[in-house]
């Protein structure tokens, strides 16, 4: 080591030393403060703010979504409920031997072999306190199977989910609806903090549009989490109140005898109290799986169903437009009769066909031969063309187009559930609109004769039909149609009823005309050559009812009708009204068979079946009723 | 006495007052007053340790023989003399180049960095540097006199910045930055002049941009980090985020022991190394930190005392650098819980879990214990 040249000088060094201490006291301490200045400043001055984020990332505020409402029929059957859907879950940390187990459970049978990559992959994914479905809607066998094994498989839970069931399945499927995700489009019209945790909302019909009741009040739970999200303590909890039961006018017995009547065809049946507007029956056929949809379709079932040529998606009652045939006639009476056209006695000459004045073109009556002299209730029992043809022209489409309106024909009946279609009642007016070409805008003297006889422009959904026909059961009086007929608190078990909704009344006070055409009613059902006595024969009440048959596509001049040659789907609709019992009217009933042919011989039927099943509490067996055609 | 300058009576008490206690002390050559406040914070570190760890005792347990054998070590240098420690200085430094080539050439590899020896027990060579480097600086500054000239400037810089660049390359930015500043410690206290120091400071600011250059990504994230820990939140960011949300929510009063729940939940990270301020200030709040720092200032006090009554130059400049260094890991480790400067992974000395790293302070407050109390020996 180099001597220094510098001798040291102890006194200086100890000086220099302590002046170069204090200013590290001075620094020391100055870097104290500025630690201290921070202490504060978080603690003291921004607290507040960071007490709130210390909440925000401990406390979760978990939804608990609360039991969906039940759907009844008016006699308490439950046509819609919740059952308890049995699922195997598995918690990853709990599972000592995750290969041995897994392994075991392919052996049990309780996991396919093929599913095992996906299910592994699916726990690798998870967090390791989560709960993983291994298996889906297990079986009663299964799920004895897996009991016995239970202490066997640490980790692995039986845990029970509630889904959707409807037990009548397809019967009351359009009436109903289904349940399903919720989608985007749901998103925007529903509360994000009482959906928060559900996980289903109804789709369509009586299960959307009574979704608000059915669904109920949303509680929570606010649960303590640690930085992994693991529930470590719950701090309060809320609970979630069930929707409220929905009671419906359908009466299960009713809508059953529709549904097993309608079997193996395309058609609707609507049946509906005269005196309230309480829909009884309400089928569309053929039907969706309600059960299969709500608990999830897979993309080829949903397109399978979407691509059906029966269309089994679309709510015949509700949105089918039928041109209503013959099944008019017994308004277009009343209307005769409103406007002094006709009285019940006068007759009409029916030698097969009619003509108008100057013109060659044959309107033709469905019996070749003719009628001949007929009066009203003659006209209405063999369902006469010519005298409506007659009655229509005297009448005028004005005359005739406003009063069926007031049957609520061309407009919407108000049901609960929405979707429905408006029909149409025809005008010059209508016609000058709905057409581009002037040619096309013009009325012609012609389409107020086919009107007569419900053919033309003129079409009714079923649900109309059967609302029309309930008018005429309650001579004149209208009532809106509707499925509820109240709610139930779940809780107290109260009922709350709805009453029914009047409409303005059909504008025909004269009792007799009202007789007449119910007269005529009766007679197409019980009367000596009613077109439909054959099903009028031997039932335990007094009915009337009457026919149709719709055109799908015009027969030519001089074509014969040859149904044989016709393509299935070709054929004419057959369509039926009808009421009972006669005296004081209780039901009334619309069925519409697409290409059903013959409304007397395949629709009239159905209807009985349906007034039978209400009134006399019957239950329908299948396949007694329909005769194929 | 030659030591007046401070006119602070540098004479023990008298004879006369001392108890047992302090018989026992003088004894085993310890220092009462840095006792009290290494027992304190030990106290304050088992609690937040217990809290930060889940309340295992096992864990604490491990830790308390970590604090005994740090303790044992500590009465080990205090035993050794203040001349003998000078001339081992050398010897120290010379076996701390060696065990850091080792870790270079054989190190094992945790997070990611080289930093750690296993010759049995696995530790940190870096560490005997914190001491190695500033007692030879005091060793070569003892016998010089001071302030330095511009040749032995030169040679203590050799000396800072050998093992300092073999550090910095493992990489542990940390530890190299604390063993320039222990470094740069001792220079000032052996009188720098202030031009060289604005100088230094001038030439540090201007080098900036270069170490920005050398650092690795992950060193420069913090620093970005820092400014802006909202840019990150879930990933470098989030560390300084929940730190922060843990001492603020704290408030004055704390939630209560083991009542933390940034800790007990598990949002705060490290929490029983690096962020263990970050419990305590949840827990125990601002007057739980408070009285944590004035424990510190106890002991740094008490060292920069020792410094000023020390009687030789190397004492007097080890003593002050010691105490003044130990001084920056607590401002360091706790301003970068409180997100002031970036991350750099330096623990809380005597609080933060771990064995090296205590180890290394209590054979450092030893060494403050032997000046103190052989103190009068040298001088007679």
């Amino acid at each position: 080591m180099a001597r220094t040249l510098r001798i040291k000088d102890h006194w200086r060094e100890q000086h220099l030393f302590a002046s170069r201490l204090l200013v590290s006291i001075v620094i020391v301490l100055g870097l104290t403060g500025i630690v201290v200045g921070r202490l504060v400043q978080l603690q003291v001055g921004q607290y507040e703010y960071f007490s709130a984020q210390s909440s925000g990332n401990r406390i979760r505020v978990q939804p608990v979504p609360p039991i969906r409402g039940l759907i009844l029929d008016r006699n308490g059957k439950v046509l819609a409920e919740n059952t308890p859907s049995y699922q195997l879950e598995m918690t990853r940390e709990q599972v000592p031997d995750m290969a041995d187990t897994l392994r075991r459970l392919v052996t049990s049978g309780i996991v396919q072999e093929g599913d095992l990559p996906e299910l592994k992959e699916l726990i690798a994914s998870r967090r390791s306190f989560d709960t993983v479905v291994v298996a889906e809607r297990l079986t009663d066998e299964e799920l004895a199977a897996f009991a016995v094994q239970r202490p066997h498989f640490p980790g692995l839970e039986i845990r029970a989910r509630l889904g959707r069931s409807y037990p009548y399945g397809t019967a009351a499927a359009h009436v109903l609806g289904y349940v399903g995700g919720i989608s985007a489009d749901d998103k925007k019209i529903l509360d994000p903090t009482e959906y928060a945790g559900t996980t289903h909302v109804g789709k369509i019909s009586v299960e959307r549009s009574f979704e608000g009741d059915l669904h109920g009040t949303s509680g929570h739970e606010d649960v303590v989490v640690n930085v992994h999200g693991r529930k470590m303590q719950v701090l309060d909890r809320v609970r979630s109140l069930p929707g409220r039961d929905i009671i419906l006018t359908i009466d299960i017995n009713a809508q059953l005898a529709a549904d097993t009547a309608l079997q193996g065809r395309r058609g609707a049946a609507v049946a509906i109290d005269p005196r309230n507007g309480e829909v009884l029956a309400f089928v569309s056929t053929p039907a969706f799986d309600p059960n299969a949809i709500s608990a999830g379709l897979s993309r080829r079932a949903y397109l399978a169903l979407q691509e059906d040529i029966d269309r089994p998606m679309f709510n015949r009652a509700l949105r089918g437009q039928y041109p209503p045939g013959s099944t008019i006639k017994p308004m277009v009476a009343l209307a005769a009769l409103h406007y002094g056209v006709v009285t019940p006695e006068r007759r009409v000459g029916c030698r097969g066909a009619y003509s108008l004045p100057g013109s060659s073109h044959r309107y033709r009556d469905w019996k070749p031969e003719g009628h001949g002299a007929v009066d009203l209730y003659t006209a209405l029992e063999q369902s006469c063309d010519v005298y409506f043809y007659t009655v229509a022209r005297d009448l005028g489409i004005e005359r005739m187009g406003s009063f069926l309106t007031t049957f609520g024909l061309g407009d919407l009946t108000g049901l609960d559930i929405g979707g429905e279609q408006k029909g149409l009642v025809p005008s010059p007016a209508w016609k000058k609109k709905a057409f581009r070409r002037p040619a096309d805008q013009v009325w012609f003297p012609g389409e107020t004769v086919i009107a007569g006889i419900g053919q033309g422009y003129l079409l009714v959904t079923p649900l109309q039909l059967a609302h029309a026909t309930a008018t005429v059961a309650a001579r004149g009086q209208r009532f809106q149609p509707t499925l509820l007929k109240g709610s139930r608190d779940p809780a107290t078990g109260t009922i709350e009823y709805e009453a029914p909704k009047p409409l303005p009344p059909v504008p025909e006070q004269e009792a007799a005309h009202w007789d007449a055409i119910v007269e005529g009613m009766h007679g197409v059902m019980q009367g000596a050559r009613g077109t439909a006595r054959a099903v009028g024969l031997n039932a335990p009440f007094q009915m009337a009812g009457k026919s149709g048959t719709a055109q799908v596509f015009s027969v030519g001049q001089n074509e014969k009708y040859n149904a044989k040659d016709v393509e299935e789907r070709r054929r004419d609709h057959a369509l039926f009204v009808a009421f009972a019992p006669l005296e004081a009217p209780r039901i009334a009933v619309a069925v519409v068979i697409e290409n059903g042919e013959s409304g007397s011989k395949a629709a009239a039927p159905i209807a009985r079946a349906v007034m039978e099943a209400y009134l006399q509490g019957a239950t329908p067996t299948p396949g007694t009723v329909v005769p194929a055609s | 006495m030659n030591t007046p300058s401070l006119g602070i009576s540098l004479e023990p008490r008298s004879r006369v007052e001392q108890g047992l206690s302090a018989r026992v002390l003088r004894f085993l050559h310890l220092d009462g007053w840095l006792l009290a406040g290494i027992g304190g914070v030990l106290l304050i570190s088992m609690l937040a340790l217990y809290s930060a760890e889940g309340q295992r005792l096992d864990e604490l347990f491990d830790q308390v023989a970590r604090m005994l054998v740090a303790f044992g070590a500590m009465l080990v240098m205090a035993q050794i003399t203040p001349s003998w420690l000078r001339r081992g200085s050398a010897l120290i430094y010379a076996l701390g180049l060696v065990l850091l080539t080792l870790v270079l050439v054989t190190g094992d590899i945790g997070k990611g960095a080289q930093r750690w020896l296993d010759l049995g027990i696995r530790f940190q060579p870096s560490e005997i540097m914190k001491l190695g480097v500033p007692m030879t600086m005091c060793w070569l500054l003892h016998e010089r006199p001071l302030p330095p000239s511009f040749g032995i400037l030169l040679l203590v810089a050799l000396v800072i910045f050998l093992p300092v660049g073999m550090i910095a390359i493992q990489p542990d930015l940390g530890t190299a930055i604390l063993i320039v500043l222990s470094g740069a410690v001792v220079i000032f206290l052996a009188g720098l002049g202030w031009r060289y120091i604005i100088g230094i400071a001038a030439l540090a600011g201007a080098a900036m941009p270069a170490l920005w250059l050398v650092m690795h990504d992950y060193q420069r994230k913090r620093v970005l980090t820092l400014l802006d820990p909202q840019s990150d939140p879930l990933g470098a960011g989030y560390h300084i985020i929940q730190s922060k949300i843990a001492i603020g929510s704290g408030g004055v009063f704390g939630k209560g022991w083991l009542n933390g729940t940034q800790g007990q939940l598990e949002f705060l990270p490290e929490r029983h190394t690096d962020f263990i301020f970050a419990v305590i200030g949840e827990e125990f709040g601002l007057l739980g930190a408070l009285a944590l720092l004035l424990l510190y200032l106890l002991i740094v006090g008490r060292g920069l005392y020792i410094a000023a009554a020390a009687p030789d130059t190397f004492s007097r400049l080890l003593a002050g650098s010691l105490s003044i260094t130990f001084f920056f890991y607590v401002f360091v480790n706790t301003a970068m819980v409180m997100g002031m400067i970036p991350v750099v992974g330096v623990p809380l000395p005597l609080v933060s879990a771990g064995g090296t790293s205590m180890v290394t302070l209590m054979a450092g407050f030893g060494i403050l214990m032997s000046i103190q109390t052989h103190r009068k020996l040298v001088a007679r």
